[in-house]
């Protein structure tokens, strides 16, 4: 059956828990109503990462994006842009105020500078028909290794594109594979690394509801390299949506014998199960992720000897991100060579020198558009936030951006022509990690930002390394001091003592990088920290128990005409004042929560 | 199912093209039917559906097609405008009739001609 147009739903977590299902079956509803099911068909995609303005619609062939849709909207919808033939503005996203609406996907900005190879397929594709996933390309990368390719040309073509994990530590990918290969034995694993545990982060997740084929394609193609016939994804257990399209995507890749005995027709075969994680942060590390399949407590060893010598069940085994296996197909059937002309570096004769092909981040913080965005490697960060996030929400000032998750680092104004690349982030002490972005502007508190992170991570430490366990709470302790106004300057001292000492005593990289979202603040934003220490401020008046509120009683009597909003809020009673005339705030009584702040409408609150 | 050979693959592909190419907005011709409420009255419903037939029956996998509101004419309704990917203007076509459709099909879709009684005039607007 062939229809004129496709409406293309996208049914991506942020989405679906915006009701995109209900817009689905209303639409479906309406179509069959007005007669134009024949016609006009409804598919459900994964994730656009355009995740701020969802639910989305894309009306194709004419590329015509839809935002922030309502079921209640469908009627209308249905009968101007499918019957009338008149899309619909007032659902089209609008950069600002001052501009027009853009109908096409293509035009707006947020779509424009990306580059998609890991999610070439998403919003095209419906993520549960593998038809789509093979008519788009799919599986002519895995029949090309398995027929015209040796095992170890496919190793090769890996290692020649200069692909690096996409996990966090940016290893080559092809020397991974190489090592793993050289090791003797029958039994070898591949394992998918899908526990994403990074707050605020899902690249991984959205790669498996946009396009699981591509990640099991990829993980065949390696098993093939390095002669495994059994492969693992570890997925947590809290993406129900991802989890489900992987079940499905692996049984009808069984149907169809691309998994299982004599995949097309060689003596090649291969099998992958499905692991469920409770989700722990440290289980996403490698050694505490093979105990964890192993059913034993997730907790980190030493990396003496590697997985890829003993790992899982002390059987060779290699782990992959989500994204770098995302990445391989497309390597094997267009070739290293295609891949090496995105991104940094010369990788010729060595993988590690350069970063190739594209990144997918997570955008959040205080960006206008935020979402997910997969781009080139050397793509600038002020590129990133500015043309493709819009540039800071509210017209404030940027502060700074982290990169690479809780175990990040802060990058300052100065530096964010810095170009995206593993080793420039790294220099600069931060990290590439697995692709958390998150903008921070003049209102954040370095300190408060700090502590969060630490917060996070002394929670997540599985404490088998003291260091790590006592350290990171330590330093937690002292961050949670500073912003209360109970720090000194030795206490930064001892905060960046405790740093390395961190750093250097834990077995694995939970604390050997833990401490860089303070090493970093304390590197680029001393004078912030000093601020609070001395001066007992602070700058951005977020630690507010360093903030003295009063009420501007001019404003209070005559704009806010003594509404008694803030004195309904306080929960010390401190707040006095009759209605209809100018409150006052008795400091004595005062605990600083700022809940009159947030409370009042007229910008009565005055903080110091 | 059976087990999927490498020529299956290829099969699937040719078989979905047409779908794909719709969705990514590639082709060959784009024609749009005009469905304003003129262009409805005057009977866009059954061009569109002729169009679509045309389509169908031919088997084509690079025409696509889409709808757009009245195009300012209402007394020439239904219209259509073609844009070819190798031509550089889209045509307009006024007063169709599922046999004129045909007829357009025959010569300015498949062989690049156009067929110049029905045409409006060689307009310079691009639609969306
Ligand atoms: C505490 C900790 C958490 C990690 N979490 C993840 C994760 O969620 N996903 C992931 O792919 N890698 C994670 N890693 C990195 C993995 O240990 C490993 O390097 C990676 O999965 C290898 O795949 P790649 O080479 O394709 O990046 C984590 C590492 C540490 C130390």
């Amino acid at each position: 059956m062939a229809y004129r147009t496709y409406l293309m739903v996208c049914a991506g977590t942020g989405c679906v828990a915006n009701q995109s299902i209900k817009i689905k079956d209303t639409l479906i509803k309406e179509l069959e109503k007005k007669g134009l099911q024949d016609e006009v068909a409804v598919v459900t995609t994964g994730c656009n990462g355009f995740c701020g303005v969802g639910p989305i619609m894309v009306v194709q062939p004419d590329g015509i994006f839809y935002q922030l849709l309502k079921s209640s909207d469908i009627p209308y919808l249905v009968e101007e842009h499918l019957i009338k033939g008149r899309p619909v503005k007032k659902f089209m996203y609008i950069p600002s105020e001052k501009e027009p609406p853009i109908p096409k996907m293509s035009d707006i900005d947020f779509f424009k500078k990306q580059v998609l190879i890991a999610l070439r397929n998403r919003g095209l594709i419906d993520p549960e028909k593998i038809e789509e996933y093979i008519a788009r390309g799919g599986y002519s990368g895995l029949a090309k290794a398995l027929t015209e390719m040796t095992p170890d040309q496919v190793i090769n073509e890996v290692k020649k594109s200069g692909l690096r994990g996409r996990g966090g530590g940016g290893f080559p990918t092809g020397i991974k594979w190489e090592t793993m290969k050289k090791v003797p034995g029958d039994v070898r694993f591949v394992i998918c690394n899908a526990d994403e545990g990074d707050p605020g982060a899902f690249m991984d997740r959205s790669i498996i509801e946009s396009d699981p084929h591509a990640v099991i394609e990829g993980m065949l193609i390696g098993a093939y390299g390095m002669g495994s016939t059994q492969g693992y994804v570890y997925i947590r257990n809290e993406y129900p949506i991802a989890l489900e399209r992987l079940l499905k995507a692996i049984a009808q890749a069984k149907e169809y014998g691309l998994l299982g005995e004599n995949i097309f027709g060689t003596d090649f075969k291969f099998d992958i199960r499905i692991i469920r994680g409770a989700g722990a942060f440290v289980c996403g590390e490698s050694t505490a992720l093979m105990a964890s399949i192993q059913g034993m407590p997730g907790e980190p060893r030493a990396k003496y000897v590697h997985t890829v010598e003993k790992g899982l069940f002390d059987f060779p085994t290699c782990l992959n991100n989500v994204e770098t296996w995302a990445n391989v197909p497309q390597i094997i059937q267009k070739g290293a060579e295609w891949f090496t002309q995105i991104g940094t570096g010369d990788v010729t004769n060595d993988p590690w020198g350069g970063s190739k092909g594209t990144k997918v981040f997570s955008l959040t913080g205080k960006v206008v558009n935020t979402g997910l965005v997969e781009v080139p490697m050397g793509i600038t960060l002020r590129e990133i936030i500015y043309d493709i996030g819009g540039g800071i929400k509210d017209g404030k000032k940027i502060k700074a951006v982290q990169t690479g998750g809780p175990s990040g680092g802060f990058i300052p104004e100065s530096m964010l022509d810095l170009p995206v690349d593993f080793d420039e982030l790294t220099k600069v002490g931060s990290m590439m990690g697995s692709g958390g972005m998150i903008i921070a502007d003049e209102d954040n508190c370095i300190v408060d930002m700090a502590k969060y992170f630490l917060n996070f991570t002394q929670e997540e430490s599985c404490g088998k390394c003291i260091p790590c366990r006592e350290g990171t709470k330590r330093m937690y302790d002292i961050l949670e001091n500073i912003s209360v106004g109970k720090g000194t300057e030795e206490d930064l001292e001892l905060l960046e003592d405790l740093s390395y000492m961190v750093v250097e005593s834990s077995l694995c990289a939970l604390g050997g990088s833990a401490p860089n979202p303070v090493l970093t603040s304390l590197k680029y934003f001393k004078d912030e920290y000093l601020t609070h220490v001395r001066e007992k401020k602070c700058p951005a008046k977020a630690c507010r128990q360093l903030n003295v509120y009063t009420i501007d009683e001019e404003i209070c009597a005559t704009v806010g005409h003594g509404c008694d909003l803030c004195k309904k809020s306080c929960p010390d009673f401190a707040i006095f004042g009759e209605t209809k005339k100018a409150h006052h705030i008795d400091q004595m009584k005062c605990h600083k929560c700022g809940a009159c702040y947030d409370a009042c409408n007229f910008k009565a609150i005055k903080v110091e | 199912m059976p087990k999927i050979t490498i020529a299956d693959l290829e099969k699937i592909r040719e078989d979905t093209k047409r779908t794909l190419n719709f969705r990514l907005g590639t082709c060959k011709a784009k024609i749009t039917v005009h469905m304003g409420t003129c262009g409805i009255a005057a009977g866009a419903r059954d061009i569109l559906s002729s169009v679509m037939k045309e389509i169908e029956e031919r088997k084509l996998m690079d025409v696509i097609v889409t709808n757009s509101g009245c195009a300012g004419l209402c007394s020439k309704e239904p219209m259509i405008t073609v844009e070819m990917a190798n031509e550089p203007a889209p045509v307009k076509y006024i007063d169709m009739t599922p046999a004129k459709i045909k007829k357009i099909f025959d010569s300015h879709i498949l062989k690049n001609e156009l067929v110049k009684e029905y045409a409006l005039a060689l307009g310079s607007e691009k639609t969306a």
